[in-house]
């Protein structure tokens, strides 16, 4: 249980830290937030935009610091991130729901597979060391993981999209079809989705391979994979229910741990891909200097984070006695 | 192997006269160059581009940012790959682009690698509330998703230039680094050649410098590689979506203007393509290097020579 209240402390602080950046950061431009924003986009839009924008990063002029800082931490407890610039007049909150579910699909479904799959080659892998499998897979996962998720993208897109035209180029769904909840509808989403999932996928599989891989060493090594052996047991369940189950908890806290990384490297995959979520509208927020957006848009990115990451480790303190007693 | 054998000459000899970080280091390098085909291809990498950083005029056929040749050419021989769709050298542009993507990764890598050290091992040899602080710090900045953060970084301090870009890279990616050395630099607090320096009188700053941290020195360069790729990857990333400083000749610059002229379908693909393989290639250097840092350091993980 303790172990439990310290990740909950974890989360709480993290969440705070995220919120806090978000509160300095435009208070450390040159010459204050107001004298800044105002330079920045005069002329370009009318006073009450720049109010309103104001609002939104919690500028008062009227108030200190610290009441600032507090209405600040209210707004956002209460999910109230203000009027989108790029967008404008819609509310931010309005214009990520827009984008969220596009990247709750691809983003989700992608991991989910790379995750399962890589720690399956990685299970089998370490199960026949030396085979062609654990000998070829691991180096070239190695130099995969070092290319630039969107450069993939771009390759993907050269290859499938222009070069054999199997694939859509860009964004989520056609313009011709209307979107509705029936068969041609989702069956485009879903084609449009191939190729951008299979960017994150081939990306990002290789870290789960190498530590599932490695895990599986070390615990086959242990004395009771040999009395599993010598029992005679079989080959299957000497490598699932023997081996791999208590191989897979630290990659389980690795998966949560990198998870930002990955949302990172698929956001910029989104992008390549003109795909309608997040990334994209993080894209556009950095070039219309929406600072509303961009900062909700961090903000909600780091709370997913976090929500997967406690999942993990709720998941991780159920599966492994030892984190229960070691608190 | 060479690690422990180094441990156990510290813990019998614990003198403090014969401190050698530098040279360990080296020879660990040296080491894993000669026995290892994976390090050894990853130095070959590094090398041709380090040389290509030093002497890129020498290298270069014409003037990267100048448009003075007709548009979208394919590869011949005045062009090597080709011109841009602005009619510049792509190939000129490679060349020159490799000093400052280079660059970013050293300096970004060496300055989050010393962050890492600082914060680790400090965290780990202080304990008690100041650990716990230091590593909720480091946590924090571990599942921090670090794109975005580094889009907001990058776009409030817009115009900063390079030293902004490798600022953000820092800021983002030493947390990793911290964490590994803390455990390892908290495996060695309580080895008896510690408690012989301790014993001895010695002061917490040369007990940190010159006993805990030449022990660790093969896992501190790995985390430089560690870091250097991940800078090679965000500099890359950051550049791409124009957070850079587009004017500046670097790969990622290359692959935004790339990007934002459509490259992949007005004919010039060799543009998006050549920038973001070196990238993968300067990458795949350090992975590599790291990989076999990784093997070396853990005996576990080598490759079996198969029964014949």
């Amino acid at each position: 249980m303790r172990y439990l209240i310290r990740r909950l402390e974890f989360f709480v602080v993290t969440l705070w830290a995220a919120v806090t950046l978000n509160f300095i950061l435009p208070r450390l431009l040159p010459g204050g937030p107001e004298v800044a924003l105002r330079t920045r986009f005069h002329g370009r839009i009318n006073p009450a935009t720049v109010k309103s924008l104001e609002v939104a990063l919690g500028i008062h002029s009227d108030q200190n610091l610290l009441q600032q800082y507090v209405s600040y931490l209210g707004n956002m407890l209460r999910g109230d991130f203000g009027v989108s610039l790029g967008f404008y007049p819609q509310r931010v909150s309005y214009v990520i729901m827009l984008a969220l579910p596009w990247t709750l699909g691809l983003v989700g479904t992608a991991t989910v597979i790379a995750f399962v799959l890589g720690t399956l080659i990685g299970i089998f892998g370490a199960w026949r060391r030396g085979g062609v499998l654990d000998s070829l897979l691991p180096p070239v996962f190695v130099v995969i993981s070092a290319f630039p998720y969107f450069w993939v993208g771009l390759l993907t897109i050269l290859i499938f999209a222009v070069t054999l035209g199997w694939f859509p180029q860009a964004f989520g769904s056609s313009s011709e079809v209307t979107s509705e909840f029936s068969w041609p509808y989702i069956s485009d989403v879903v084609y449009h989705s191939i190729l951008p999932a299979f960017t994150i996928v081939l990306t990002s599989i290789g870290g789960w391979i190498l530590t599932m891989r490695n895990n599986m060493i070390t615990t086959l090594a242990e004395d009771y994979i040999k009395m599993a052996r010598a029992k005679g047991l079989s080959t299957s369940r000497i490598m699932f229910q023997y081996a791999a189950r208590n191989a897979i908890l630290p990659n389980l806290v690795g998966f949560a741990m990198s998870l930002g990384f990955v949302i990172s490297g698929a956001l910029l995959v989104e992008i390549v891909f003109n795909y309608p979520g997040l990334g994209t509208f993080l894209l556009q927020a950095v070039n219309n200097e929406d600072f509303s957006l961009m900062q909700a848009l961090f903000f909600l990115i780091t709370f997913a984070v976090l929500l997967a990451v406690l999942a993990a480790d709720v998941l991780t303190a159920w599966l492994d006695p030892r984190t229960r007693e070691r608190a | 192997m060479g690690l422990d054998v180094r441990l156990i000459a510290d813990q019998t000899a614990a003198r403090a006269d014969e401190v050698r970080p530098q040279a360990g280091a080296l020879r660990l390098v040296g080491a894993a160059l000669r026995h290892n085909r994976k390090a050894l291809a990853g130095a070959i990498i590094l090398g041709l581009f380090v040389v290509v950083a030093i002497i890129p005029g020498i290298l270069a056929p014409y003037d990267p940012h100048a448009q003075i040749f007709d548009q979208t050419l394919p590869p011949s021989g005045a062009h090597l790959l080709g011109t841009t769709g602005n009619g510049q050298d792509i190939f000129s542009q490679l060349i020159w682009g490799t000093r400052e993507s280079l660059a970013i990764a050293i300096v970004a890598g060496l300055m989050a690698t010393l962050l890492s050290v600082l914060i680790g091992v400090s965290s780990a040899y202080l304990g008690g509330s100041g650990d716990h602080v230091l590593s909720l710090l480091t946590d924090v900045f571990l599942v921090l998703p670090t794109l975005p953060l580094m889009i907001v970084l990058a776009a409030y301090a817009r115009g900063g230039g390079l030293a902004v870009l490798i600022v953000v890279i820092v800021i983002t990616g030493w947390s990793y680094g911290a964490r590994q050395l803390r455990s390892q630099a908290l495996s060695l607090r309580h080895r008896e050649f510690l408690d012989a320096a301790r014993s001895r009188g010695e002061r917490g700053f040369y007990i940190i410098t010159a006993e805990i941290l030449p022990t660790m020195t093969s896992l501190i360069v790995a985390n430089f590689l560690g870091a250097a790729l991940y800078a090679v990857l965000a500099a890359a990333g950051l550049q791409f979506i124009g957070l850079g400083n587009p004017s500046d000749m670097s790969w990622g610059t290359m692959l935004f203007w790339a990007e934002n002229n459509g490259a992949l379908n007005a004919g010039s693909p060799l543009w998006a393509i050549v920038p973001g393989l070196c990238i993968a290639l300067l990458g795949a250097a350090f992975a590599l290097l790291n990989y076999a840092f990784d093997e070396i350091s853990n005996p576990a993980l080598r490759p079996v020579r198969r029964r014949r």
